[in-house]
């Protein structure tokens, strides 16, 4: 093949400072897209896929993406789970068209009927001998040589995650012992039951979100919300955990100990007249030996892990331009809720979502900085609160799990 | 005044309301031991029981008129409303049971004007001498996905 026809890795205006300095260009530049599908959601990283209870039967599975790339989850006649590519080896086309379905005994292209097992290996071609001794492929054709990319699955407490990458560690070991024990106070020994699924379409890059989701210094500074009640002001207990290879993290808010809080003067979100007509909104019932009130745990790429209060979330975003985002949110509960927490949760998920008290903002606030950068590509973000570290610190007026995402994400990018 | 033309007239009040930003008006619309959620079509079919927005309470619904008010940050932006006919389903004798379908455009403080939502109000409504207010409305969107974020209710 001529040199021109190879795909080159495009060259990109480059990453002059430390992890202190984001450049503007890594959240515009159209090439990077791709270099972040290969080297980021293909890379060696976890991606989450679905919840193992969603693909609870032999038959079942769900259609989801790792990055830009359309993917099926099935579990096997063996009660095991795979992932594969949804794409037929055969022309490309999707295999499978709808979100989720069950009682599947194979897949079968729509488009020449090229038929899949439910681990996403080709199981037959139609017409492979031709019609009456006429056509067909030739006798040298393998369809075991011919499959759509498979993934390696793990579980983690109940969630599917996939990777196309032979380097990547256990999930274990990639999110680290901190953030392992959060993935465990919450999901733990618990059977969880989804009770909500919704899109918020983000007018900005994903990392713009990836960032958003570990930058605990905005949260009581963007949303009034959380400061007005006490719910999460950098005064109050808790702290940011860092994973060892930057890209997981954990934030803690502890519930308040001191009603009245001064180091917020002068700040716009001081109104401590502001008070709620229903106070079920905030009626929480502590569920875990702790006090803490609100956990963000993040993973490298794209996944939040999330309970406020009594409410319980799980996010995942893909990007679907380089200034597109979904949001997908997956609410849920505890199979064994009492009628009485089942409803607290509905109502303390309004603190979250598309139209969340303390969450909506974020749906808005990547795209304040998607066109503010507009032509800035040459400049850089400040990203130094708390020092140049990626460590954790017992502060979350701090923005060492974004210099600990982009630790991760210039890793594997080589950028 | 036939029940169709009564909830008709109920609902265009309530789409002028919004539309008007007069949100301080629209908990009126319900009793006070009401149920407002907005969902999507697929949730809805599958009986998940969490909204976007869920609210239990006229209380609920005055305080996420104080938030959108004093607490929460967005892009000024409005709505227009476009109120189908209702479909009248079984009638007691103090409610109504309506679907009525919608359409919701938005309009962004740049100018944008984009159809934000379409769906179905399924509804239960509390026919009182005062007039008709919502026990229940139940705002079910034909999407799942929602662009950026909702501030204003449907």
């Amino acid at each position: 093949m001529p040199d021109a026809l190879l795909p080159r890795r495009p060259s990109f205006p480059g990453w002059t400072g430390d992890l202190t300095r984001v450049p503007f260009w890594v959240y515009s530049d159209e090439a990077l897209m791709k270099v972040e599908q290969d080297q980021v959601f293909q890379g060696p990283v976890w991606n989450f896929l679905c919840l193992e209870s969603e693909i609870a039967n032999p038959g079942d599975w769900r259609t989801t993406f790792v990055g830009q790339m359309p993917v099926v989850v099935a579990r096997g006649d063996d009660g095991s789970i795979a992932a594969f590519e949804n794409r037929c080896a055969h022309r490309g086309a999707l295999i499978c068209l709808d979100n989720a379905g069950s009682g599947a005994k194979d897949f079968q292209c729509v488009y020449h009927s090229w038929r899949y097992d439910l681990r996403g290996n080709l199981r037959s071609v139609a017409f492979q001998r031709g019609v009456k001794g006429k056509g067909g492929m030739p006798p040298g054709f393998r369809v075991e040589e011919h499959s759509p990319r498979q993934l390696r699955v793990t579980i983690l407490n109940g969630l599917v995650f996939g990777t196309l990458s032979d380097n990547t560690p256990a999930i274990e070991d990639f999110i680290g012992p901190d953030v392992l024990a959060r993935f465990e106070r919450v999901l733990g020994g618990r059977k969880i039951e989804i009770i909500g699924r919704f899109v918020e379409v983000l007018p900005n890059n994903w990392k713009l979100y990836a960032e958003n989701a570990r930058d605990s210094y905005h949260a009581s500074l963007l949303h009034l919300f959380f400061a007005t009640f006490k719910l999460n002001r950098l005064s109050q207990g808790g702290g940011l955990v860092v994973s060892p290879n930057g890209g997981c993290s954990v934030s803690e808010t502890i519930a308040p100990t001191e009603l009245d809080d001064n180091s917020y003067a002068g700040m716009r979100s001081v109104d401590d007249g502001y008070r709620l007509e229903d106070l079920r909104l905030m009626d929480v019932v502590d569920e875990h030996p702790d006090r803490v009130r609100h956990q963000i745990v993040t993973v490298f790429p794209n996944f939040v892990l999330q309970k406020t209060q009594n409410a319980m979330a799980l996010r995942f975003f893909t990007p679907k331009a380089v200034d597109r985002t979904n949001l997908e949110w997956i609410y849920f509960g505890y199979a064994d809720d009492t009628p009485e927490m089942r409803k607290r949760r509905l109502r303390h998920l309004n603190l979250g979502g598309p139209a969340g008290f303390v969450s909506m903002e974020d749906g808005c606030v990547g795209g304040f900085v998607e066109r503010g950068i507009a032509t800035a590509g040459n400049e850089s973000a400040i990203v130094e609160m708390g020092g140049d570290s990626i460590a954790s610190q017992p502060t979350r007026a701090t923005e060492a799990s974004v210099r600990g995402f982009w630790s991760l994400w210039r890793q594997v990018t080589g950028l | 005044m036939s029940a169709l033309l009564r909830v008709a007239g109920l609902n265009a009040a309530y789409a002028a309301t919004i539309d008007a930003d007069r949100l301080e008006a629209w908990p009126d619309f319900f009793v006070d031991d009401c149920l407002y959620k907005i969902t999507s079509a697929e949730n809805h079919k599958r009986g998940y029981s969490a909204g976007i927005v869920y609210a239990d309470s006229r209380a609920m619904l005055r305080d996420r008129v104080t938030a959108l008010r004093t607490a929460n940050i967005y892009e000024r932006q409005s709505y227009r409303h476009i109120v189908s006919l209702p479909v009248l389903g079984a009638t007691g004798a103090d409610s109504i049971a309506a679907e009525t379908p919608f359409l919701v455009a938005r309009i962004m403080r740049d100018g944008r004007t984009d159809l934000f939502a379409s769906g179905v109000y399924v509804d239960r409504i509390h026919d009182e001498p005062e007039g008709l207010r919502f026990q229940e409305r139940i705002v079910v969107c034909d999407s799942s996905h929602f662009d950026t974020l909702l501030a204003i209710p449907l």
